[in-house]
């Protein structure tokens, strides 16, 4: 059976690690190389870095980066933030990383994930869907280039359209809650697990551990990202996943 | 001094098992066709990608003799995922029945996809069945990082060193004599990963 995944999110802006707070109000929390080194010492599960840098994008910061990552990390990594063609991806992953994460190409050229896919295996394709609820609406509106540009598509459309196109696993992001630290959107979370065939990672609004522990056991989630608990307070992967076993989540052993 | 290569392959990351090897005080070199293996005392041959296209790849360079010659001078040999089940005797990947190089008596076929997502991606446990030199030190009922379709099944029990269960069991660590495959990637496993690593690049072939 597989275990349940703590992923943390690390994001990246000119070369250091930042955290937001509604997508934006970014605060300098340290460098990535050191922090994924920590990551790596504490077992998290997977490593997600993504460039959230406005003025750069491009993968060159990324794949500076992953090479030094790679040399003390021994899990998979995860990579986003400006991908934009197959070339692009496959120049990641040929430099150490498992995994991309694409988000606004996705809205605008499938054959990312397509050609991505075809090469390396639909595992290696993450699509972001980043949301922000709208009350007139009445629904989640999608956002594209780091929540600045407002999609019209529909969520479970726009699952349908990347699964298709061969994306391996949905991450779905809340918006509202990015650096909130008060809890998932779980009502997210369930409406792209119910949509998704592949796997679900939730992200945005990791408070505590008892907000992991809630979105783990009310939507069966197989994955929960998680940037500002592991920035900012002094929790970190073990001592989470020792409280989450305890409520029963199946976690990999060490 | 310990003088491990790795077989350079078409697709994926080899930068990541170079950097297990190197973390964990070894001096790896990659190798090619083009390569004397004679001065290597350990080789390992990881593999990401189709079984056929990997075995077509192999044998347009010429590389299934001088592995098998390699694995038949007792040298220890390492197979990482689709290197592992290379050293199987086939595999039926893609629906064609497609000859591996034989070292272990075991082919390759499809995991069940009734009720299990395909790939297995993520980690998952692994049964240790029996000792061996390279799973030393290693605590029973431990996981590591899986990313596959296929597994192996073994044609004599005596060569199953580990096994994993998703969907149905299969052989998740294969071992006869010197040679040795993992079917999970131990350069993403972590530090029980990292401790495979060391074993195989210690170990003298010697079971």
């Amino acid at each position: 059976m597989l275990k349940k995944r703590i992923i943390p999110i690390q994001l990246l802006n000119n070369g250091r690690l930042v955290k937001s707070i509604d997508f934006g109000n970014f605060r300098d929390v340290g460098d990535p190389v050191k922090s994924s080194s920590v990551y790596n010492s504490q077992y998290a599960d997977e490593l997600m870095l993504l460039n959230v840098s406005r003025e750069k994008r491009s993968i060159a910061d990324l794949l500076q980066i992953i090479v030094k990552i790679s040399e003390v990390s021994f899990m998979p990594l995860a990579i986003g933030g400006g991908i934009s063609s197959p070339d692009d991806a496959a120049l990641l992953i040929r430099n150490g990383a498992d995994k991309i994460v694409v988000n606004s190409v996705a809205y605008r050229d499938l054959n990312v994930i397509t050609e991505t896919s075809n090469r390396f295996g639909a595992q290696a394709v993450i699509v972001g869907i980043d949301v922000r609820w709208d009350a007139d609406l009445d629904d989640y509106r999608l956002y594209s280039r780091c929540g600045s540009a407002a999609e019209n598509v529909g969520l479970e459309q726009h699952i349908a359209r990347v699964v298709a196109a061969g994306a391996g696993e949905i991450m779905v992001q809340s918006i509202d809650r990015d650096g909130s630290m008060q809890g998932f959107d779980l009502d997210a979370i369930s409406r792209a697990m119910t949509a998704s065939p592949t796997p679900v990672i939730g992200a945005g609004g990791s408070g505590n551990y008892e907000s992991l522990k809630d979105a783990f056991i009310t939507t069966g989630v197989s994955a929960l990202a998680c940037g500002s608990l592991f920035n900012f307070s002094d929790s970190n992967p073990l001592r989470a996943k020792a409280y989450l076993s305890n409520h029963g989540l199946n976690f990999k052993k060490v | 001094m310990e003088r491990v290569g790795i077989l350079r392959m078409p697709l994926g990351n080899l930068q990541s098992v170079w950097n297990a090897l190197h973390v964990s005080g070894f001096d790896p070199e990659y190798v090619d066709e083009q390569s004397d293996f004679d001065h290597l005392t350990h080789l390992i041959i990881p593999g990401v990608g189709h079984f056929k296209a990997v075995m077509d790849h192999l044998v347009s360079k010429g590389l299934p003799d001088k592995i098998t010659r390699f694995a038949q001078s007792g040298r220890p040999t390492l197979g990482i995922c689709v290197g592992m089940q290379l050293l199987g005797k086939s595999s039926n990947e893609g629906g064609v029945n497609s000859a591996g190089l034989g070292l272990v008596d075991a082919v390759v076929t499809r995991l069940p996809d009734d009720g299990q997502v395909l790939p297995h991606v993520g980690w998952s446990t692994v049964d240790l069945k029996r000792d061996h030199p390279v799973t030393q030190g290693l605590k029973q009922g431990r996981d590591y990082y899986f990313v596959h379709s296929y597994g192996m099944k073994a044609g004599s029990e005596d060569i199953v060193i580990g096994t994993t269960t998703y969907g149905s069991d299969f052989v998740s660590i294969v071992g006869k004599g010197n040679v040795v495959g993992f079917q999970f990637h131990p350069e993403k496993s972590q530090s029980n990963g990292l401790h495979l690593i060391t074993n195989f690049a210690l170990w003298d072939g010697q079971c």
